[in-house]
Formats: structure tokens, sequence, C-alpha cells
């Protein structure tokens, strides 16, 4: 479904992401891991367009996306969240949603309609889902950081991606919030049939619910593969596991 | 299971003001209609600029260009043509769109103060050509005794015409501002990196409120003509682009009413203080330190606070 072949981006000297590869099939839920710096987050900037790659290639259902703006990376079914907590923090946490809802449903231009009336019954579904419904009506910016974070994903949801792309998405979690962020990612996965990409810090998680693992290491592709495989790597121990 | 609440209690106080308004002039002496009238328009330019302003958080520096091209366009088509004024009336806010399109083109590429810094260049230039062309707009002279249509030409009912229209444009605004093409430039506002990323053409939904709002601008400028007959280089210059700037903040630029506000309080300080003092931006600034002192939401915003202390909740909620 979402195809990246040997991307590379460079920051002036330091080669941030250096020919990365990374394969996600359609339904599946992928990780990649690696530790601080290793270039997870300017990867997945590169994917939604808010970076653009210097060399190599990134393909979105069978379509060149790699040198799309941001916008309409996401009218093509990439949605993603932000491992800083992106949301619009004057407006109500339902207006949050409604906006990506509306953007979605290619409405943002219509300009006498009251936006109050709009796309209402799938931002309350969303919010449901996600155990947001009863702070609707606050304003995001109140909300506490776990709730932002989720938030965070709630936004993402309402383009209805078909895939996913999720930036550190318990960062700042309590391992409580973290647990439960999992299980709700967990269960987008398997309920709504969604193709879910995520970095996450947290070893345990990720090798209990990825089917399969990217590994980074200094801004290239050291394995992707099945959690059993990635685990009993040589490479991957040494560099990130912390071999003995 | 969730609606939100129409906005009813604000109604009353809304229809008490436009009543109060209706029945004022035949009580009041001329010259506080003509005030009125004056504090309409001035109102209706800065909440023009504040739909891009406080809505949009798109640093339109300049934004009284566009009321002088609106004002201009009116001026020279009774002037210089045979057409009737009526024609000019429609020409003023699509001139002012326009302009306000082209110069947003440019403008729009670059962000927060940079787009403030080439807007005021770009309009700078505008005013420049309208102050020096003396064959075409008359130059540092301006143009004085335009002739309005009989209909609107008495005082009166020139305060009546700025007041229905007035109206109908604020109603507008406040439909554009609630709809989705509102609510997304809010959106942008916030976090214009975030709204990208949920599919929205940050830079085209920018340029397009320049044009609505420029559009409104352009009928202030045309209600300008209606009120003073006359039009002066001094429409397009950057202290006024300043002075609405500020009506917004003194009013409070996150509320929807606020600049009005902000406009009754420069415009009768101009008229009071100004016949005691010419140097009456002096008492101007010493309100607008204290301002960002005590009110930095601005008088508006400050009010409302009082009246629900959530009120940004209460805000969104009510649709205020």
């Amino acid at each position: 479904m979402l195809k990246v072949e040997g991307v590379d981006k460079s920051f002036g000297e330091f080669m941030a992401v250096n020919s990365a590869d990374l394969a996600v099939g359609k339904g599946e839920l992928v990780a990649v891991i690696g530790p601080n710096g290793a270039g997870k987050t300017t990867l997945f900037n590169l994917i939604s367009g808010q970076l653009k790659p210097d060399r190599g290639k990134v393909t979105f259902m069978d379509e060149d996306i790699t040198n799309l703006p941001p916008y309409q990376i996401c009218k093509k079914g990439i949605a993603r969240s932000f491992q800083i907590v992106n949301i619009f923090p004057r407006l109500t946490v339902f207006r949050n949603v409604q906006v990506a809802v509306i953007s979605q449903q290619r409405k943002s231009n219509t300009l006498f309609h009251p936006a109050q009336s709009m796309a209402v019954e799938e931002t309350e579904r969303i919010l449901e889902s996600l155990g947001l419904i009863d702070k609707a009506w606050n304003t995001a910016g109140s909300l506490s950081h776990g709730d932002q974070r989720v938030l965070e994903i709630a936004i993402a949801l309402g383009n209805d991606p078909k895939l996913l792309v999720l930036d550190e998405p318990t960062a700042g979690m309590s391992p409580e919030e973290t647990g439960a962020t999992m299980d709700l990612i967990k269960g987008l996965a398997d309920k709504r049939g969604l193709t879910i990409l995520f970095c996450e810090h947290d070893m345990d998680v990720v090798f209990s619910i990825a089917q399969s693992i990217m590994v980074m290491h200094q801004g290239r592709t050291l394995i992707q593969g099945k959690p059993e495989d990635v685990r009993r790597n040589e490479e991957v121990v040494q560099a990130y596991l912390g071999g003995e | 299971m969730i609606r939100e609440i129409p906005n009813l209690k604000s109604f009353g106080p809304i229809a008490a003001i436009f009543i109060v308004l209706l029945i004022l002039p035949p009580i009041i002496p001329r010259f506080y209609t003509y005030l009125l009238a004056s504090i309409l328009v001035t109102g209706l330019l800065a909440m023009s600029l504040n739909m891009v302003l406080g809505h949009g958080m798109i640093f339109q520096f300049h934004h009284g260009v566009f009321y002088g091209v609106g004002a201009y366009a009116v001026a020279l088509i009774v002037t210089k043509t045979s057409l009737p004024a009526w024609v000019g009336f429609a020409a003023g806010p699509i001139m002012a769109a326009v302009v306000g399109l082209l110069i947003g083109w440019f403008c729009v590429r670059l962000s927060r103060l940079y787009f403030g810094m080439l807007q005021i260049s770009l309009g700078s230039l505008l005013y420049v050509i309208v102050f020096r062309w003396y064959d075409f707009t008359g130059g540092d002279d301006g143009i004085y005794g335009i002739p309005m249509p009989s209909i609107i030409s008495s005082s009166k009912s020139s305060y009546y015409f700025i007041l229905i229209i007035v109206t109908i444009s604020l109603t507008l605004l406040y439909l554009i501002l609630k709809s989705p093409f509102g609510a997304t430039l809010e959106a942008i506002r916030d976090n214009p990196q975030r709204c990208e990323a949920v599919g929205v053409n940050v830079r085209r939904h920018q340029l397009g409120a320049i044009v609505v709002a420029t559009f409104f601008a352009g009928i202030a400028g045309v209600l300008f003509v209606v009120l003073e007959n006359f039009v002066h280089p001094d429409l397009l210059f950057w202290v006024l682009s300043l002075e609405i700037f500020i009506m917004c903040l003194l009013g409070g630029w996150f509320t929807f009413a606020g600049p009005m506000l902000g406009a009754a309080i420069m415009v009768a300080l101009r008229t009071f203080v100004g016949i005691y003092t010419e140097y009456w931006t002096l008492i101007l600034g010493v309100i607008l330190i204290l301002l960002i002192f005590f009110l930095p939401e601005g008088v508006m915003g400050y009010f409302l606070e009082k009246v629900s202390p959530q009120s940004t909740k209460a805000r969104e909620r009510t649709n205020e």
C-alpha cells in the first residue's frame, strides 16, 4: 500500500535519513523503531509531505506522491498525528475534529451554510469512539496532555484515512495512559480495518502489537520484518536493543 | 446527541442596538447623526480587517488601501463617466476585491510579518500612484463635491442607507465566519501546519479570505463617499491602516463585534478630544499602553470574560 524506496534527506551536512526503505501492506500495523535521532520523525514528515526528500521515491496505492504538498497527500488518504502536540488550541474539541471532517468532505470553502450543523454525526462518532465526547465543548488547549494526544489521533481520523501515520502517539504519557492509547490503536486497526504506521519507544508495546517492524539507525534502515525476525537480528541487537 | 445551542442570547441586545440606531437620528443633533454614520463606516472597515486579522491571523498591515480603492472607484465613475452612481457603488467593492486578489496573491507566499511588510510596500505603491496621478485621480487635491443620487443625498437618508448596508454586510460577515470557510480559517489561525495536514490548501484559503475581507473594505469605501462626498489619497495612506489595526486590538480581535467597538472609541476620541488638542493621539497612546497591560483581549474580550468566566468555551458554544 505504501512504499518508501531509497529516500534521503539531509539538513546541511547532517544526513537525517539515509536511503531508508519501508513497506506497509494493506491492513497491517507497522512500527518504526530506533534510538533518538534515528530519523523516524523525519521519515514520517517525508511520507506525509511536510518535507521533500532529496532523493528516493514514495508511492501510495501505486501512485507517486513524492513531491506532493501535504494537503494533497492527505486527500489521497494518508492522515497523520504529530509527535509534538499539534492541535487547534483556541477551538473546541468538537471543532478540531470537525474541521478535518469538513475538509474530507471537500466543503472547506462553503460560504453560507452554518458550520455547526455540518458533519455533526461523523464528528460525534469519532469523538465517541475515542472517549472524548464528554469534553467535546472544552477548548482544546485546556485538555490534559494525555487527552490532547488522543485528540491528535481523533483529528487524523476525521480525514477518514486509508493509512494512519502516528508519530509517537504516546510521547509524554504515563504508563497507564500509554497502555490505554495502545489498546485504542489496536482497536482501530481491528475494528475499522485501518492500516497504521507508527513509531514508539516502549519496546514491549511495539513487539506485542506490531505485525511488522522497521528498525532505523542513524538514518538507515537496518531491517524490516516480523517481530520475531527483528528480535533475532544481530545488527539490531547490537545497535539498539542493547546487545550484551 | 450534541447540538450547538443557537445564539438567541445575543440576538436581543443586537436587535435593541439596531432599533436605537434606527430611531435616534430625528431626535439627536445632526452632528451626532454624522458621527454615528462615521462610526458605522469605520467599524465596518475594521471588522472587514478583523476577518483576516483576528479570525485568520493574517497580518493585513495595509488594509486601508482597499478602502481607498473602493472609495476612488465610486468617485471616478461618478465624476469621470456618465454612468449612474449605483454602477460605482457596485464597482467599489469589486475593484477592492480585485486589487485584494492581486496584492494578496503575492503576499500569501510569505508568512506573518513578512506578509505585512510586503503588503505595506505594495499598498504604498498604489498610494503613490493615486497621490501623483493628477490628471486621473486629482492627486493630493483629491476629488471633492462628488454628487450622490438624490435619494441618499440628505444627511438623514445617507445615514439610513449606511445603516442598512452596514447591517447587511455585518450579517454576511457573520454568516461567513460561522460557515465551514470561517471555521477552517480559524483552524489555520490556530495551526497552519496541522491544517495543511488535514487536507486544506492553506495558501489558497488565506487568499480567499483576503478577497472576502477586501470586498467588504470596498463596501466601507463606498459608504465613506456616500457620507463625505469626497475622496483623498489619505484613504490609502498607511497611517489609516494602522488606525484600523489598532481598532481591532482595542475592541478585541478574537471577538466578532469588538472592532466595531474599537472604531467607536477611536472615532469618539478623535472627535471629542480633538476639539481640545490636536495631540489626541497622545491620549490614544496612553489608552493603548493601559490596554496592553490590563485588557490584552481588548475591551469586548474583557467584557465577554466578565459576562461568562469561561468565555472562550461559552463563546464557541453560543457561536458568539
